[in-house]
């Protein structure tokens, strides 16, 4: 146990505001203890992703960071568990070794911040559920996680899953917990399922700027038997001081030729089943007459990462949003932000990641009403300084709403657990 | 068959039935209440057959709107639940109770929409599993998530079950195949989960939903996700003279990077019985037989498949076949898929269990049920989705034999307890039911269940809906039956299980 948390004494002392237990049993305790003072807490991992969701104001800071290292990881059962707070970075490495890979493709968050890589922990990326490009072929951060072990709101220990795909044992937790923001839990341990890293990759940029043309490429893409893991659309920044015109930069590649707006896809697998795909798509959506341009595996590597790393938006000092919306709406929401925002488009035309300069309340709940209409909801990422709290980071409905709450209350009666940081009354 | 512990019956609803008609024809047509014995006879069981009970009534509600005041009602008065999709659960999910009311899902029956532009359908939740394949495959789309039972079974009994199939490695189950559900919970409330986006915000409720077994609300509208066809499917066929071999070839598949669309082992008790069932064509001097179907883009599909043979070339692979075309793709699954009817013609009964163990563990867990086999004197045959871990072993008996059926659960119980040592669990797709119910404490101690009861009471807290499932009763671990089939007489006896 760390010096701010010494056994055999009482854990709530008003001195140590920040508890690091070292172990799942201390993490109980100190729970145990919390729960019988009713104390607020946030609990935090490496506080990489800290800034999403509601700034909170706890008596407490549960800070899980010692809960680290790998715990088991079998390759060829393609599972790994870790404690909760292991890097991001360290899963990744040794994935990478392997040849295998975490396959709903962390986002970097740490650029947007301070232009440098900080994914953070497991427990941290678990929580926000937030998945890069692959998502629309292999699945969200929930559809990675196969078990957990943690410590509710009343100090109990709990499980649920296991380091099985095919598992159907009871309530499926592991997937209410994903993208919990850290409000019904506090995570001890995660199995995640691992995939096969393929074996190369390449990526095909379209550059087209018509917004018909880009929607209609999307649905294609998405129609199409040639597989694809990645497709995003990266129009040109608005004319506008207000957003850094850094896309040039961030995309310079020696194979990148043409300027201006561009829809990239990408297909991973052997070089031959690539050239083949690449082939097929061509004749698919009818681009021979299109200027083009393909990245080879080196370049289209750094291409994704880059995208994933949001480093489109690196240290922007404007609001930032993410936003999900039915793929066939994507069109709409391409006329609405027009050339006033600086955004791209990622998951074949269902995520956007939009910059809001001058992000106020109101100027967001316009934005955020006209998604809805859309089918679709917005998430706050990035909230300008010096901006009043906003009240609506997450987007929900009465009836959802409702049924969180009593959520909320079967894991953490006494709301200790990050108060508020997804919703007011949660 | 062994004594059923149920919940404790509610005199009071039961002296309140002609009340309870009578209300309930108010909220729907007076014909979709069934009363009279003949009626409610067919819902008296869904598939696992053993565990019959006659329940309070039958309503047949035409619309989202019948439901919740149903629903409401009850909650108000106290009265039990039972949802209940096509019936063809094999986990005793859907069998009702004396004193419950059982709501059948079957008027729910139409396709709504199908948005090739969102790549979704949205279905209602008695419409069957294959018929949205059916809807979307003249634009080359299918439903991935292929439980063995497609043919009958309902969308709406897959969200409850989460339902796996053969092809789960790759393609996932239920749950990473739904975008939304509109579903009512036990007080009325009409919910709607997820949409036509492919996340949804806030706690994941859909995934809480999605195998919750019926306990949590009741499904009345689907909205799944549609995937394009492969360019290109092969199979091979493969025979190996050791159960060693056969796993040593599976782990060594996965560790090559290759994530195969199907992977499936019989052992030779099931070779042997498909072949004399179905004349299958397959290897009867192996040990075990492989079958590794791979799917994608055409040179992709060619070069694994090569990759595979190779593979089992060097784990001492007796034969291999590689489908050349359709037809003979088709020709390999036959055997696999009559592996359930083939081991009812060797004897009066059989017993399927369903448990997942980690993929390397098969030879060992194989080899304890071999000396289970011996142990209790009951053969066995082994099926076994090998790409996920998900074990069929199907236990020959005669269920006349008193004592042969008592050591059949025994058997039964043991191989699950064996899973869950191995690093694995119950059930892997047929859900936990009444079958598996107390079992649950060998894998959950109690702050596991009581966490999980904890949310069941949060969304039903008279426990109303569906209750006596999934959870154990009395808290022990008693060896209960499971999915038992006598002289043939399947409460389905031509759908497919595998």
């Amino acid at each position: 146990m760390s010096t701010e948390v010494k056994i055999n004494s009482p854990i709530s002392q008003d001195s140590n505001y920040i508890l690091k237990p070292k172990n799942e049993e201390e993490v109980s305790l100190i729970v145990k203890d919390l729960y019988k003072k009713n104390l607020p807490t946030e609990i935090i991992g490496s506080s990489s992703k800290n800034f999403i969701g509601n700034k909170l104001q706890c008596a407490k800071i549960l800070n899980l960071s010692k809960l680290s290292g790998i715990i088991e990881y079998l390759p060829e059962e393609l599972y790994i568990k870790v404690k909760a707070c292991t890097p991001l970075v360290e899963i990744e490495e040794i994935l990478r070794k392997n040849n295998q890979q975490l396959a709903f493709e962390p986002i970097d968050f740490g650029y947007i911040s301070f232009s440098k890589s900080n994914k953070g922990t497991a427990a941290g990326y678990l929580s926000c559920n937030f998945a890069g490009s692959r998502r629309f072929k292999s699945g969200s951060v929930r559809d990675h996680v196969l078990g957990f072990r943690g410590v509710n709101g009343k100090g109990d220990i709990i499980k649920s899953g296991g380091t099985v795909v095919k598992n159907v044992t009871g309530y499926d937790l592991s997937k209410l917990i994903t993208g919990s923001f850290g409000t019904l839990i506090a995570l001890t341990e995660i199995t995640f399922k691992v995939l096969p890293k393929k074996d190369s990759s390449s990526t095909l940029v379209i550059h087209e700027k018509n917004k018909e043309k880009i929607a209609k490429l999307f649905d294609n893409l998405q129609s199409s038997s040639n597989e694809i893991s990645g497709s995003i659309f990266v129009p040109v920044e608005p004319n506008d001081k207000k957003y850094t015109k850094n896309r040039e930069k961030i995309f310079k590649f020696n194979d990148l030729k043409n300027e201006g707006s561009f829809l990239a896809i990408r297909m991973e697998g052997s070089k031959k089943s690539i050239d083949e795909r690449i082939r097929g798509l061509t004749d698919e959506l009818n681009l021979k007459d299109k200027t083009k341009s393909i990245l080879d595996v080196h370049q289209s590597l750094l291409f994704w990462e880059r995208i994933n790393n949001l480093e489109l938006f690196s240290e922007t000092l404007n609001g930032l949003v993410r936003v999900v919306v039915p793929p066939s709406r994507c069109i709409d929401l391409m006329k609405y932000l027009d050339q006033n925002y600086k955004y791209y488009i990622d998951w074949c035309g269902a995520l956007f990641w939009i910059e809001i300069s001058g992000m106020d309340e109101t100027k967001l709940l316009k934005i955020k009403d006209y998604i809805i209409t859309l089918g679709g909801y917005v998430t706050v990422i990035k909230n300008p300084k010096n901006l009043a709290p906003i009240k609506d980071i997450f987007t929900i409905d009465e009836t959802r709403l409702h049924i969180s709450k009593k959520i909320k209350e079967s894991f953490d009666p006494k709301g200790i657990f990050n108060p508020g940081k997804m919703y007011r009354s949660i | 068959m062994s004594e059923l512990i149920l919940p404790k019956i509610d005199k009071t609803t039961i002296l309140s039935r002609d009340k309870i008609i009578y209300k309930l024809k108010k909220i729907t047509k007076s014909e979709n209440v069934l009363h009279q014995d003949d009626e409610i006879k067919p819902y008296e069981t869904d598939a696992l057959s053993a565990y019959k009970q006659r329940p309070l009534l039958v309503v047949l509600p035409e619309n989202v709107q019948e439901v919740s005041k149903i629903l409401k009602y009850c909650n108000e008065e106290k009265i039990k639940v039972i949802p209940r999709g096509a019936g063809t659960g094999l986990s005793g999910g859907a069998l009702p109770l004396n004193d419950a009311i059982l709501l059948g899902l079957g008027k729910f029956n139409k396709i709504l929409e199908i948005d090739f532009n969102n790549k979704c359908v949205v279905a209602q939740p008695g419409v069957t599993n294959l018929s949205i394949t059916h809807a979307v495959q003249h634009r080359g789309f299918y439903y991935a998530p292929d439980p063995s039972s497609q043919l009958a079974c309902s969308i709406g009994g897959n969200v409850a079950e989460n339902s796996g199939g053969v092809h789960s490695l790759k393609y996932g189950t239920t749950t990473n195949n739904i975008l939304g559900v509109e579903l009512v919970l036990m007080d009325g409330k009409i919910c709607r989960l997820g949409g036509k986006t492919l996340d949804q915000e806030g706690y994941d409720l859909l995934g809480l939903i999605c195998g919750s077994e019926g306990l949590l609300g009741v499904i009345t509208e689907v909205t799944v996700k549609i995937l394009k066809k492969p360019q290109s499917v092969k199979a091979a066929l493969i025979g190996f003279p050791s159960i060693e071999d056969s796993g040593n070839c599976v782990t060594e598949i996965i560790s090559k990077g290759i994530v195969p669309a199907g992977m499936e082992i019989m052992d030779k008790a099931l070779i042997e019985a498909t072949d004399n069932f179905c004349k299958a064509g397959y290897p009867r001097d192996a040990e075990t037989l492989l079958i590794v179907e791979l799917d994608g883009t055409t040179s992709e599909v060619n070069e694994l498949i090569k990759t595979v043979s190779e593979i089992a070339k060097k784990n001492n692979s007796s034969s291999i076949k590689l489908s050349k075309n359709e037809k003979e793709r088709l020709a390999f699954w036959a055997g696999r898929k009559a592996a359930f009817p083939a081991c009812g013609a060797m004897a009066p009964d059989y017993y399927c269990m369903d448990g997942t163990i980690p993929r390397g563990k098969l030879s060992q867990v194989l080899k304890e049920i071999q000396r289970l086999s011996k142990k209790y004197n009951l053969p066995v045959a082994n099926a076994f989705h090998a790409g996920d871990g998900n074990l069929h072993p199907l236990i020959m008996y005669d269920g006349n034999n008193k004592d042969e059926l008592k050591r059949t659960e025994e058997f039964g119980a043991d191989i699950l307890k064996y899973c869950v040592k191995l690093g694995g669990v119950l059930t892997g797709e047929h859900g936990v039911g009444i079958e598996k119910r107390e079992l649950m404490c060998e894998m959950f101690n109690d702050n596991d269940i009581q966490q999980q009861l904890k949310i069941k009471q949060s969304l039903d807290e008279k426990n109303l809906l569906n209750p006596g499932k999934v959870y154990p009763i009395l808290r022990k671990c008693a060896e209960e039956g499971r999915v038992h089939v006598h002289r043939g007489e399947n409460k389905f006896p031509d759908l497919p299980r595998f």
